[in-house]
């Protein structure tokens, strides 16, 4: 072997950061095209109604521009999801402020903002929903006005786009085991919780250049889109249903990236389309950037949520049975919600043993823009919600939040609420511990206890429990059937070909790394293509924290073949060195004119699920974590600020140490952005704080120190044992931060984002039993530092 | 970019005299613009109304830091910068200094100026309160002369100046002798930097003994313009701050300022908090004396 050292989980330069570094790197926005245009969007002024009349301000010359209608769509009017309710423009009516309705392009991006606002659209308004409360209402009250989305034949209903009904066994029999779990219960708590929307804040705003070819009758031959995204293939799809043309017409090149959390998963699909229709409309390249204004009340946010939980627990602390209620707000059309919504299903009973369980969930409709994915998909959501409820449990009958999680954690050889099978090693009771020394949480319980007394600030610890599941979920990942190319070139280096994209996280780098690890090369010999899919086949979205165990496992498998390959036909010893691999590759290349490997996704297990039932292996594997909270929150000013993160994950193999420390940092971060900062404030479905002044993300001056611990249990699913982190983070910091929260003051807040101005209005209504109940206030924790203005 | 650059004119005469030439030639016609941090930014989301400008960012005259036994005389075109930097400043006016770091990012420290800050007279400005509390005054220049007047006396309403259409501020004047005065200042943020105010507060106060023989305070986002909470002061002269009388201060503190803190419900806060707050920092200054 010519390497010393192992590359994987050393921490190699990115293989696209000096480029980034010096400022090289061609964003979308850094490109053009020759004759290229500059295309602009017309929006809807309201959240719902019928389109009555479009007419065009007399002052502008309108045949210098290139005007785009629905009409116009040469195959379906659709952004193709799941379903076909999302159409590519609306045509005869609005249902979410900010709505495309007109596309224009011109040679000069400047001309476009006065006609922008020289379209001028009349509508007949109709009432609008806007929460999901509003939603349930009309559909409980069966009021056909506010009944905003009718139902699909993908398994909608009126105005919800999807249901799930998750039991931990057979239906009658669960029913029973909870009906009994509850009769036999020592203690039933119950609480409901919220959280509320998220922008993904990348970077790099949405942006893309389309070109478009006719034949010589006219009609279009093929398009071809490049742009910021993270799912070459999905944009393909839609680009098929909107010009009716096989995918390979449908060329789509992801360019540098910055930043997509989930942002660019599904909304390429819609700019990447309307830039495409100006492109076939003008003649001409189009791009379409939006700034941050556009992009921030245009595209798409993570769903707001409702959860509610019933638990039955004995007195020596033991979960019995429970029912979760999870609602997520879905927008007006269904794009991404139903599988939004099964990882918060699946994820809502987090890693504990219940005896009987039942999960329903809905996705429901508001005339808002869609939500879509953002970094935990669902599953931040309902894990914030049982993480505070483990907390509301313990304290509900007297046992510590750690007693009441050591004694129902899951561990190997038990099942999952799904039935999966944990034969993998699991051990969240030495994270706990670990997690619990690495904080030194014992030591500030105590601390803070005595110290709080005598401040204004008062401080505390919390954790969350939690785990992440890596890739598609159940049968997801053997629908999509992913395929991986590897090559090596004429000098002899082997180029890895895969639609998995680049967008920050480290894609390039990990599957570089793998490759290299697996054929026994330097790092640097290796060579990923760029996502363009004429060229690279469809390894899947990059999505699902899937990319390096799922695809990742694919490069090695790859790898593994031409090693095979080189061996068998080429003699390359079991050992081998640079020079001698470069030797066997050319001499086979001599021979056949190329050397490649494909390799297609297989299960290294069998994985079994059931879609209807909602019961079996959810996940391929799942990386385990405990974090830890430090807080102080301010009674001069209700402010809360974290004080100090500790983040312990078990994620298999740690690929890349500098990049897998990043990625647990950049998700505690924006997981406190969830927890404390981030709200988005809508009026009638429109956000009104759609610029950084305005949208409170935290600053490195709010963030405080965060330290990342990684614990490493090989699993066979992915490429040297690694697991998916890229989601994990997300989940943890916004229950661990309010339940710290809760221990500083003594208040329960189940409500995210969670504002000083909130904090106040509890702090000064406490006579009045709000949101949280009996325990809403302790006195006690406050003593005589009570501000005067409530006393 | 939401406007048409091509429909705004800039003009950058070369010296103060020719500034104020022009501004008395057409008044009203112009709008000042020195390091843009404001005008910028609504220019970006096409929403400056003003069409045409007249750069004052380049004169000299305008930027400057002087002392004299007194006072310290600030240029309106003096950067946040520049009054970070300046040791004067630092040793005689630390709330200034304080108030100067917040403003929005280095890189907007660098070209934004304390006459701008005062002049685009936004009632959550950063370095107003400090100003107010210092009892600061202001210089007024036009064509046809200058006037002086305290600062307290600038701020008419929202977003609203004794600035006449062809004057500019020259130059702010803060006293320098506060070495027996206890100093006090606190932003309440949506955040810890790059923020705007919620509620800011700053006071200045001389004991003697555990009497409070003078005090001053100035606010941000506490009225629709910063504002000298001259009621409250005058509930506070005079008053005892030993252990016995303390809450009895602290109480009537709050009390007046109640009646002059007329906040405002926005997309950063609400009016009920930012009463309350302000009480609360208020009331950690006098428990701090």
């Amino acid at each position: 072997m010519s390497q010393s050292k192992p590359i994987l989980g050393a921490s190699p330069l990115r293989k696209e950061g000096r480029a980034k570094v010096l400022g090289a790197a061609k964003y979308i926005d850094d490109q053009s095209l020759p004759g290229m245009w500059h295309g602009a969007t017309v929006r809807s002024s309201i959240a719902r109604g019928i389109i009555c009349s479009i007419t065009f301000a007399p002052e502008i010359d309108w045949e210098q521009f290139a005007i785009v209608r629905a009409s116009d769509i040469p195959g379906e009017n659709t952004i193709v999801h799941l379903t076909k309710d999302h159409p590519c423009l609306a045509e005869s009516q609005v249902n979410h402020p900010e709505e495309p309705i007109l596309l224009l392009a011109h040679p000069d991006k400047t001309a476009l903002l006065a006609a922008v606002r020289g379209v001028r659209i009349e509508y007949d308004e109709l009432p609008g929903v806007f929460t999901i409360e509003e939603s349930e209402a009309a559909v409980e009250n069966n009021d056909a006005e506010r009944i905003i989305w009718p139902g699909s034949d993908a398994g909608g209903t009126a105005n919800c786009f999807k249901q799930y009904l998750m039991y931990s066994g057979e239906a009658n029999e669960t029913e029973d085991g909870l009906a009994a779990a509850f009769e036999a219960a020592d203690f039933i708590v119950e609480e409901e919780y919220h959280t509320g929307a998220q922008e993904q804040l990348y970077i790099e705003n949405n942006g893309v250049i389309a070109e478009c070819n006719k034949d010589a009758l006219g009609n279009v031959s093929d398009v071809c889109v490049r742009g910021s995204m993270q799912c070459p293939y999905y944009v393909v799809h839609a680009l098929t249903l909107i010009f009716n043309l096989p995918e390979e017409k449908c060329r789509v090149i992801q360019v540098e990236t910055g930043g997509a959390f989930g942002g660019k998963e599904d909304f390429p699909s819609v700019i990447g389309s309307h830039a495409a229709l100006l492109a076939m409309k003008c003649g001409h390249p189009v791009k379409i950037t939006y700034d941050r204004a556009e992009d921030m009340a245009a595209t798409t946010k993570r769903h707001p949520s409702r959860t509610r939980h019933r638990t039955a627990v004995s007195k020596d602390g033991k979960l019995l049975g429970g029912t979760i209620d999870v609602a997520i707000d879905g927008g007006a059309y269904a794009t991404l919600s139903p599988v939004v919504l099964s990882r918060a299903t699946i994820h809502s009973p987090g890693p504990y043993k219940w005896p009987h369980i039942r999960v329903r969930a809905k996705a429901m409709a508001t005339n808002i823009p869609p939500h879509g994915a953002f970094r935990g998909f669902g599953a931040p959501q309902s894990l914030f919600a049982l993480e505070r409820h483990m907390d509301k449990i313990a304290k509900t009958i007297g046992l510590t939040p750690e007693e009441l999680r050591r004694r129902n954690f899951l561990g190997t050889g038990d099942r999952t609420a799904t039935g999966q099978l944990l034969n993998e090693p699991v051990d969240m009771q030495h994270l706990l511990t670990r997690a619990l020394q690495e904080s030194e949480y014992h030591e500030k319980l105590a601390r803070f206890a005595e110290e709080n007394k005598h401040s204004t600030i008062k401080r505390g610890v919390g954790f969350a429990s939690f785990m992440h599941g890596a890739g598609f979920t159940g049968s997801g990942e053997r629908r999509l059937n992913s395929l991986v190319h590897l090559d090596v070139l004429e000098d002899g280096r082997p180029q890895i070909l895969v639609s998995s994209t680049e967008f920050g996280q480290g894609t390039n780098t990990i599957l570089c790394q793998v490759a290299a690890q697996t054929l026994q090369l330097p790092y640097e010999d290796i060579l990923i293509a760029q996502p363009d899919t004429s060229v690279v086949p469809n390894s899947g979205p990059t999505v699902a924290s899937r990319t390096a165990m799922i695809v990742g496992k694919l490069v090695e498998r790859a790898s593994h073949q031409i090693l095979a390959t080189l061996r068998e036909q080429e003699d390359l010893p079991e050992e081998h060195t640079r020079e001698q691999f470069i030797a066997a590759a050319q001499s086979y290349r001599a021979k056949h004119g190329s050397l490649r490997a494909s390799v297609r996704y297989e299960p290294a297990t069998k994985i079994y699920w059931d879609d209807e039932l909602y019961r079996g292996d959810a996940y391929p594997g799942y990386a385990w974590a405990v974090y830890v909270a430090e807080v102080a929150v301010d009674l001069n000013t209700y402010m809360a600020t974290v004080t100090r993160f500790d983040a312990l994950q078990e994620v298999g193999l740690v690929m890349h140490p500098v990049l897998a420390k990043g990625q647990i940092e950049g998700g505690v971060a924006q997981g406190i952005g969830y927890a404390l900062y981030e709200k988005c404030v809508w009026k009638e479905g429109r956000m009104m704080n759609n610029q950084m002044t305005n949208y409170i993300m935290p600053t490195s001056a709010d963030l405080p120190p965060i330290h990342v611990h990684f614990e490493e249990v090989p699993s066979i699913h992915g490429p040297g044992g690694a697991k998916g982190i890229g989601e994990l983070p997300m989940d943890g910091p916004a229950p661990a931060i309010l339940n710290a929260i809760e221990n500083a003051t003594g208040i329960a807040f189940n409500t995210i984002p969670l504002l000083p101005e909130d904090i106040f209005e509890r702090f000064t209504s406490f006579t009045e039993p709000a949101h949280g109940g009996s325990e809403d206030f302790d006195p006690t924790h406050l003593g005589e530092f009570l501000p005067e203005a409530v006393a | 970019m939401r406007s048409d650059v091509s429909l705004y004119d800039l003009s950058a005469p070369p010296s103060l005299d020719a500034a104020l030439a022009i501004l008395a030639k057409e008044p009203g016609k112009y709008t000042p613009i020195a390091g843009g941090t404001e005008l910028m930014v609504a220019l970006g989301v096409g929403r400056l109304v003003q069409h045409s400008l007249i750069s004052i960012q380049h004169l000299r005259e305008l930027r400057f830091i002087r002392v004299d036994d007194k006072a310290i005389h600030i240029g309106a075109g003096t950067t946040f910068t520049d009054i970070r930097r300046s040791q004067a400043i630092a040793e005689d006016l630390p709330l200034l200094i304080q108030s100067a770091s917040w403003t929005g990012s280095i890189a907007n420290q660098n070209r934004g100026t304390l006459g701008g800050n005062i002049c685009n007279a936004s009632p959550a400005a950063d370095t107003p309160p400090a100003l107010l509390a210092y009892g600061a005054t202001v210089r007024l220049i036009s064509a046809s002369g200058t006037r002086t007047m305290p600062y307290s006396d600038f701020h008419l309403g929202y977003k609203k100046t004794v600035l006449r259409p062809d004057e500019l501020l020259h130059s702010i004047s803060v006293p320098r002798d506060f070495s027996d005065y206890r100093q006090y200042i606190r932003k309440v943020g949506t955040r810890n930097a790059q923020s705007i105010s919620k509620i800011a507060l700053a006071a200045i106060a001389k004991l003697e003994g555990d009497t409070i023989a003078d005090i001053r305070l100035g606010a941000a986002s506490l009225t629709d313009r910063p504002v000298r909470c001259s009621a409250t002061e005058a509930a506070l002269q005079r008053q005892r701050i030993d252990g016995a009388n303390l809450d009895a201060t602290v109480r009537a503190a709050r009390a007046a300022l109640a009646t002059e803190a007329k906040p405002i419900d926005d997309i950063r806060s609400t009016a009920k908090y930012r009463a309350a707050v302000a009480a609360n920092l208020l009331e950690e200054f006098l428990r701090s004396l």
